[in-house]
């Protein structure tokens, strides 16, 4: 029989391949290594700093010293304490807010035909696109109008500039995975539009709502230009806005280890979110982009 | 006739999304439309009541201000470089955690912290990393021999921009190796198996079958992640606020707004940015020819 | 119970037309079977008449009634879908008995009603289960009991066996023709599988490309298929087709493998372009007997039946239905087919089929040379 074009190739020793394999293996190793350094460090670094006192924080010891007066400082700090409760509020809020509306608004797009259904969506998607610092003045206008102007209320408004659009998008994508046929088979039991979102896809969109909702908390908890501009003192700031101004008397007295220490408290939730529900979080942030 | 029943529906459908109209009315049409208006008069924010009507002055001033051009470059030259840098390191991670090694799962999810860190969070653990006297990476860096005194990373005029891309890098390369493995896993493995069994060498595999089947995930990520960078604010404002070398388009319109409390210049200010943004996604857009490939 | 009638219904999607002026009317209690090849628009029409898709145009009657703006859930009609569109976090009780519950009945009423059809379909020992934990048998049962719990007077079925391996699709098929039996309702049942269309069909309508081709029994659909594309879609294996042109002079038509068909002179006015013979029509005979030639390539042995494949020329091959396996020597070689004029089916060229007034006659005479 003639040699296929396939067995013609030149082939080296077996122990050049098995060589090769452990090589790659080593490399693709190291380079995860190098990953996971250069994602957690920074992180790690924060932590092991919050807990040193004094000229400890200045010697970089890698090891934590596991001192934690300024957390305890944190807690008897009013102020921060109350930028916690307030970020708290506002992204709990705006995160329910937003999947309340996004929910009916998806349901609109996903599932119902309608003309301008199209010219919806590229709206929608336009608006989570466009820079926020555009509405700024408008906005500024409309907060002091409603009275809300320095008032966390004034936050939730405006997020849902942001967090609004996001929701409706991902769950228009997440509502069209559901098979039409269920709804078709609720309408000839009779039931409304209505009553098949209520009834039949709210059930069954729990993990849907879980990633949507918690992408939406951690936009409305990281926030920083509207918190900035919309609150004027300390007692109405959200943590990050906090945190933003912490400033020390002079360059050489910045209290890093106090910024440390608000920074590790206000991430370590979302942290923890985000390590949990891992595998939610990466399915709604494709679920809006790569099928969308 | 039948028309009826297409209506009812079509009224269900408005019914449903009355609030979310009510929403994007309230807090971006509106204000969008107050924004333009306010950029043709001279008010003030802290009597925005009182103003006349001044034309096209407050464009034309905001284009005869060198700030607003230094601006204009930063913002590009930020959005430009960090996001290729992003999307070439987002590539390799990406890559990288879609083969088969022990701890790509412990990687996968390690890799969304830096995402879900608040942005001002991330740029204090950073500054504190590059501090001039304590920071740990200049003493790494003096440790081996490097350097013989502390790089002032954020001090230096010339240094801050590629610090303010570094930490960008750092926060939103996840996202993209998010989107990336999201694409990569859409690709049938047979079709790497075929090119294996075929003798395809790995970098040809690379060039003619992974990269162009990434094409419409690496698109939209790219068009997400330029998007986001021509609007950063809070990068730069928490590690320099109005620092010249790193303001963004964004920071010089809020700068104008409230700082300088002109409603009206700051208006026709916020007006270019969404010109700019608007001009640079139409580019994109038309260039990937995403309204093709992520068709909806 | 209701008849339905469709008058020049029409669905576009866009600019593409998917159903194109059907005109149907079915009967008080009649089983009606959509057969078509995919996408031809069967499921559409379907739902046209369920009420889930609006028509483009035309009006949608049930019982007498026109029905185009009642929505779905007063139409009195119930379907069963593909999917079956169970809903996946409720019970098998509470699925069938959603439509009652929606509609306001109290829940004593709902529960015996929901037992009474469970029992009626085998499944009342699975209430509690959830549709994930049942066989592919059963939610098909699960599903039309959803259905029949509304006691609808239309039945509408897309596909609903398609789901299920081969015994269970026998077995179900048997059930609904007997629900059909028992409960006298009309029925309109869209499928792939011709078997399913033949015998449960009490008239069966051939869709194509959003058209009716033609509506008839099972029985006239075969015999007498109005044109090319009816003749080809119904029956199993395939009726076998090849173009022919005709010698007006002298009176007959020709084709491949020495094909030769004297004609009667009233058939010359229309042209025939192309015959067709289902594989059952033809009978393998020695070489040189028979009316055409060919030559065996294969035989295929299903045990109960065998099918031979004839090269009639390059481009042509001809399936034959034998009543039992050949001798294997005979493949390679060439061999005879005989067929009765009856079985001849002629055929225009815009696909009209043509009554042959001539061959009918001849049968009786001697075989052409
Ligand atoms: N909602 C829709 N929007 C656009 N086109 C549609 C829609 N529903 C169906 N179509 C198109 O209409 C045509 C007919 O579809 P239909 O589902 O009725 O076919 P079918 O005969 O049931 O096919 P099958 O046997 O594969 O189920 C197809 O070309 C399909 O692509
Ligand atoms: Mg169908």
């Amino acid at each position: 029989m003639q040699n296929a074009i396939a067995q013609r190739a030149p082939r080296k020793p077996a122990s050049f391949y098995r060589l090769k394999r452990r090589v790659v293996r080593g490399l693709q190793i190291f380079a995860l290594l190098l990953v996971l350094i250069y994602t957690l460090f920074p992180y790690y670094w924060a932590f092991v700093s919050s807990t040193k006192q004094g000229a400890a924080l200045y010697r970089s010891a890698l090891l934590p010293a596991l001192d934690f007066t300024y957390y305890r400082q944190l807690i008897d700090n009013p102020i921060f304490m109350g930028s916690l409760l307030n970020s708290a509020y506002v992204a709990v809020s705006t995160t329910l807010l937003s999947l309340i509306i996004g929910i009916s608004a998806a349901y609109a797009l996903g599932r119902i035909d309608f003309p301008q259904r199209r010219a919806m969506l590229m709206i929608v998607l336009m608006i989570s696109i466009f820079p926020q610092v555009v509405v700024l003045s408008g906005l500024f206008e409309l907060i002091n109008w409603l009275g809300l102007f320095n008032r966390p209320s004034a936050l939730i408004l405006t997020y849902l500039l942001s967090t609004v659009p996001f929701t409706t998008w991902i769950l228009t994508t997440f509502i069209r995975e559901f098979p039409r046929e269920l709804e078709e088979a609720a309408i000839i039991d009779g039931c409304s539009h209505f009553r098949i979102l209520m009834k039949i896809l709210l059930p069954l969109m729990g993990p849907s709502l879980a990633s949507t909702g918690i992408l939406a908390f951690i936009l409305a908890w990281n926030e920083f230009l509207f918190a900035l501009t919309f609150t004027l003192t300390d007692e109405n700031r959200t943590v990050p806005v906090a945190i933003g101004l912490i400033a020390g008397t002079s360059r050489y007295e910045y209290p890093f280890g106090q910024i440390m220490a608000a920074s590790v408290t206000v991430t370590l939730p979302l942290i923890a979110v985000v390590l949990v529900f891992q595998r939610r979080i990466v399915a709604g942030l494709t679920a809006g982009a790569v099928k969308g | 006739m039948s028309a009826r029943l297409a209506r009812r529906d079509h009224r269900d459908a408005w019914l449903f999304l009355l609030p979310v109209i009510a929403v994007i009315l309230l807090v971006a049409v509106w204000p969008l439309a107050r924004t333009f208006f306010f950029s043709f008069t001279d008010a003030y924010l802290d009597e925005p009541s009182v103003y006349s009507m001044v034309g096209f002055d407050n464009f034309i001033e905001i284009l005869q201000d060198r700030s607003w051009w230094i601006a204009v470059k930063n913002t590009l030259i930020f959005a430009a470089i960090s996001v290729a840098i992003e999307t070439v390191l987002g590539l390799a991670i990406a890559l990288l955690l879609n083969s088969a090694i022990p701890g790509r799962g412990l990687a996968r999810a390690a890799i969304l912290v830096p995402w879900a860190i608040p942005v001002v969070v991330a740029t204090k653990m950073w500054e504190w990393m590059l501090n001039d006297q304590f920071g740990v990476i200049n003493k790494v860096l003096s440790g081996l021999g490097l350097v013989d005194h502390g790089i002032a990373w954020t001090a230096s005029s010339s240094l801050i921009m590629g610090v303010v891309i570094f930490v960008d890098v750092w926060m939103t390369t996840p996202f993209m190796v998010l989107l990336i493995l999201a694409g990569l896993q859409l690709i049938s493995p047979e079709i790497f198996e075929a090119a294996d069994v075929d003798g395809i060498p790995a970098w040809k595999r690379f060039w003619s079958i992974t990269l162009p089947m990434l094409r419409p995930a690496i698109g939209v990520a790219v068009l997400f992640r330029v998007l986001d960078a021509l609007r950063m604010f809070d990068l730069a404002y928490v590690l320099a606020a109005s620092n010249e070398n790193v303001m963004t388009v964004s920071i010089y319109a809020r700068d104008r707004l409230i700082s300088f409390q002109e409603l009206g210049v700051g208006s026709a200010a916020s007006t270019w940015v969404f010109l700019l943004v608007a001009f640079v996604a139409i580019i994109i857009i038309g260039v990937l020819r995403l309204d093709k490939a992520a068709g909806t | 119970m209701a008849s339905v009638s469709l008058h020049s219904v029409s669905k576009s999607f866009g600019t593409h037309a998917v159903i194109q002026g059907v005109e149907l009317q079915i009967d008080d209690g009649e089983f009606v079977v959509f057969v078509g090849p995919s996408g031809c628009g069967k499921s559409t029409l379907l739902r046209i008449v369920a009420g889930l898709v609006a028509p483009t145009d035309g009006v949608v009657a049930i019982g007498g009634d026109d029905v185009t703006d009642v929505p779905a859930s007063r139409r009195g009609v119930a379907f069963v879908f593909q999917s079956y569109a169970l809903y996946p976090h409720m019970s098998v009780a509470r699925n069938i008995g959603f439509a009652l519950e929606t509609l306001g009945m109290a829940k004593e009423a709902v529960s015996q009603k929901v037992l009474s059809v469970a029992r009626m379909l085998k499944v009342d020992h699975l209430m509690d289960r959830r549709p994930r934990e049942l066989s592919g048998g059963q939610r098909q049962r699960v599903a039309i009991g959803r259905a029949l719990v509304r006691q609808p007077e239309i039945f509408l079925f897309d596909e609903p066996l398609s789901n299920l391996d081969s015994d269970l699709r026998m077995e179900m098929r048997l059930e609904i023709a007997r629900l059909h039996n028992d409960l006298k309702t009309t029925m309109i049942y869209v499928t792939h599988d011709q078997s399913e269309a033949m015998t449960l069909a009490d008239r069966i309508v051939v869709l194509n490309h959003g058209r009716i081709e033609q509506v008839g029994t099972p029985q006239q659909l075969y015999h007498a298929p109005d044109n090319r594309f009816v003749a080809g879609f119904i029956g199993s294996p395939r009726m076998n087709f090849m173009g022919v042109s005709s010698q007006a002079t002298a009176g007959r038509i020709v084709g491949a493998g020495n094909l030769s068909l004297a004609l009667a002179s009233s058939d010359l006015e229309n042209p025939i372009t192309e015959i067709g013979i289902r594989p059952e029509g033809l009978r393998l005979v020695a070489e040189g007997d028979g009316r055409m030639v060919c030559i065996l390539e294969r035989i295929e042995d299903l045990g109960h039946e065998h099918f031979g494949y004839c090269r009639i020329s390059d481009d042509t091959v001809w399936v034959i239905r034998l009543p039992e396996a050949p001798s294997p020597d005979r493949i390679g070689k060439p061999v005879g087919l005989d067929f009765a004029d009856a079985a001849v089916f002629a055929f225009a060229g815009d696909g009209r089929r043509i009554a042959l007034a001539g061959l009918q006659k001849m049968a009786a005479e001697a075989p052409l040379p």
